[in-house]
């Protein structure tokens, strides 16, 4: 038995969502490689290497692969999985992107979004915005899966010595090309990685008002958030979003202001550590899922908060 | 161009789904049923597109059980011009959906195939990039703007760290984000005139489809439950609790 890990990176560093997948592909109980797609990645397939665990490393450096155009990596992805009984990717905007066509060029299912591995075929994942989860089972003899991130811990990312492989297949479909990125610059972590995440709801009123988080954010060197609610008021952009249909987070502490706490807000941060809740709704539902509640309007609590750190 | 547009039938968003109590099945008994919100939009793109003169006619496509018919209807009523129904029975997997629609993409020849994203039941997030492996086309994912410029069509992606955008060859699949556009509510003339438009039924066989299972569904439970924690008079509270009992900040 064998998994594939494919490692989520920016071409320079692996991003730390690989090493959660390497925590579920372990899970499996199958030896593990991991497959890097990228153009000059060598150094993302050093410290693929170092990564306890793992058996060898396959760095597939060619241009094709720079932008992870899913047409091209997809073709490189079911060449290489032909050796694999497992395909395992993390449930990024990324692995949602390539991973299903994957699968459908290898003409099997794949299982999305696993939260747990209950054995080599058995698997939790969420359905209906997190209201249920399904116990579900693949009769693929080869599997791809895509494990959420926030579910599984990350594996030591020291401790390793793989050995490095190249992988010269190159695969141009020629059906798409890159044409540029608007990538949010901030000096905050970014929002699945970050210790602390304080994020606002339709309860801030408008965009503007946000600017009353980030001094909040700077002091505990959190990132900042927003509910679907808010992102549908056109407040701030959908990149912010926490929920089943945005990014999934679980901090150490996340803060939720003026939200008052939709399933489907719920979903993506009811594994944090320790939840707040700021309204001034006593009986918003955020309060149910809350450690620690505060009834109050957000505009007199946000500055208090802030002068109190 | 001729544009096809994937619509499903879902639980509507407003409703709470929980487990039976035996774990066999989520509970959907005289719940009320609509389109899937991300489908919708990727119906109000494709009238968009019809519109400003982009798109010659569009085609809404579902494939389910009979009622489902009822979400192509609504599909009609937002501006689509004809139905394609493809009757299934019972549990059918994203595969078995995208090896369904390369059936009708084939028949149909269409220059866009627009789909949202995931459904709000199964969450799977898969048909669109299926469909396009099924039929060598390429893919704009999670779009927030799409244009067609010449034989190119240019999509902006909502990615994790931002915006993305790629210039894809037609034909070309978009699968829709929440930005992409405020789809419209049908009026009650075009629900009246969309009772009359042509809708053509096809079964799996006539698409040349087998349908498989490959994922078997052994149980559902509701998910863990979080403990509501106690309620702080103040921030000055607030702040003390999670310095000294939390101890989440310094």
């Amino acid at each position: 038995m064998s998994t594939l890990v494919i490692a989520e990176h920016d071409n320079s560093g692996l991003k730390p969502a690989t090493l959660n997948a390497v925590t579920a592909a372990q899970a499996l109980g199958a030896d593990i490689d991991i497959l890097v797609a990228g153009a000059g990645c060598a150094a993302v397939g050093e410290e693929a290497a170092k990564i306890a665990g793992i058996g060898k490393v396959l760095v597939a450096d060619n241009a094709v692969y720079e932008h992870q155009l899913a047409e091209n990596v997809s073709l490189l992805i079911a060449e290489v999985a032909a050796g694999y009984d497992n395909v395992v990717a993390p449930a990024t905007t990324n692995g949602k992107n390539i991973m299903p066509r994957v699968a459908a060029l290898l003409d099997v299912a794949q299982v999305s979004d696993v939260i747990a591995v209950e054995s080599a075929d058995t698997f939790k994942r969420p359905i209906y915005a997190g209201n249920v989860i399904a116990t579900v089972q693949s009769s693929d003899a080869r599997k791809v899966i895509t494990v959420r991130t926030t579910a599984f811990d990350a594996a030591a990312a020291e401790g390793g010595s793989a050995s490095v492989e190249a992988v010269s297949a190159v695969h141009d479909a020629g059906l798409s090309s890159f044409v540029g990125e608007e990538v949010a610059v901030s000096d905050r972590p970014e929002l699945t990685a970050a210790p602390v995440v304080i994020s606002g709801g339709r309860g801030m009123q408008n965009g503007d008002n946000f600017k009353l988080l980030e001094g909040i954010a700077d002091k505990l060197g959190a990132a900042i958030g927003a509910s679907r609610a808010a992102v549908d008021a056109g407040f701030v952009p959908n990149d912010m979003q926490v929920g089943q249909t945005g990014k999934i987070v679980a901090p150490d502490l996340y803060i939720a202001v003026g939200i008052s706490g939709a399933i489907q807000h719920l979903a993506g941060m009811k594994d944090s550590k320790v939840i707040v809740a700021i309204n001034k709704d006593e009986d918003a539902p955020i309060f149910q899922v809350a450690d620690y509640g505060l009834v109050a309007d957000l505009f007199d609590a946000l500055p208090q908060l802030e002068s109190a750190l | 161009m001729k544009v096809l547009v994937a619509v499903k039938r879902v639980v509507d968003y407003n409703v709470k789904v929980r487990a039976k109590g035996d774990g066999s099945d989520v509970d959907l008994n005289n719940v009320k049923m609509a389109i899937n919100p991300f489908c919708e939009i990727a119906v109000e793109e494709a009238v968009r597109l019809k519109e400003a003169g982009v798109a010659t006619e569009v085609i809404a496509v579902s494939v389910g059980e009979k009622p489902c018919q009822e979400q192509i209807r609504t599909a009609l009523a937002l501006g689509a011009d004809r139905g394609i129904h493809v009757e299934t029975e019972g549990r059918i997997e994203p595969l078995v959906i995208a090896k369904l629609l390369k059936g009708v993409v084939e028949k149909e020849q269409p220059q866009l195939v627009i789909l949202g994203k995931q459904s709000i039941d199964g969450d799977n997030n898969q048909t669109g990039q299926m469909l396009g492996a099924l039929t060598n086309m390429p893919q704009g994912t999670f779009a927030s703007e799409i244009k067609v410029e010449g034989d190119k069509l240019n999509v902006v992606r909502e990615v994790d760290g931002g915006l993305q955008t790629i210039s894809l060859s037609l034909p070309a699949i978009v699968t829709t984000d929440l930005r992409l556009n405020e789809p419209r509510y049908a009026s009650l003339p075009n629900i009246m005139k969309a009772k009359k438009k042509q809708l053509d039924v096809f079964s799996p066989a006539d698409l040349g489809v087998e349908v498989t299972h490959h994922i078997a569904q052994l149980r559902v439970e509701p998910p863990a439950e979080r403990q509501a924690g106690i309620k702080v008079e103040d921030v000055a509270q607030l702040v003390d609790k999670l310095k000294n009992e939390a101890k989440v900040i310094s």
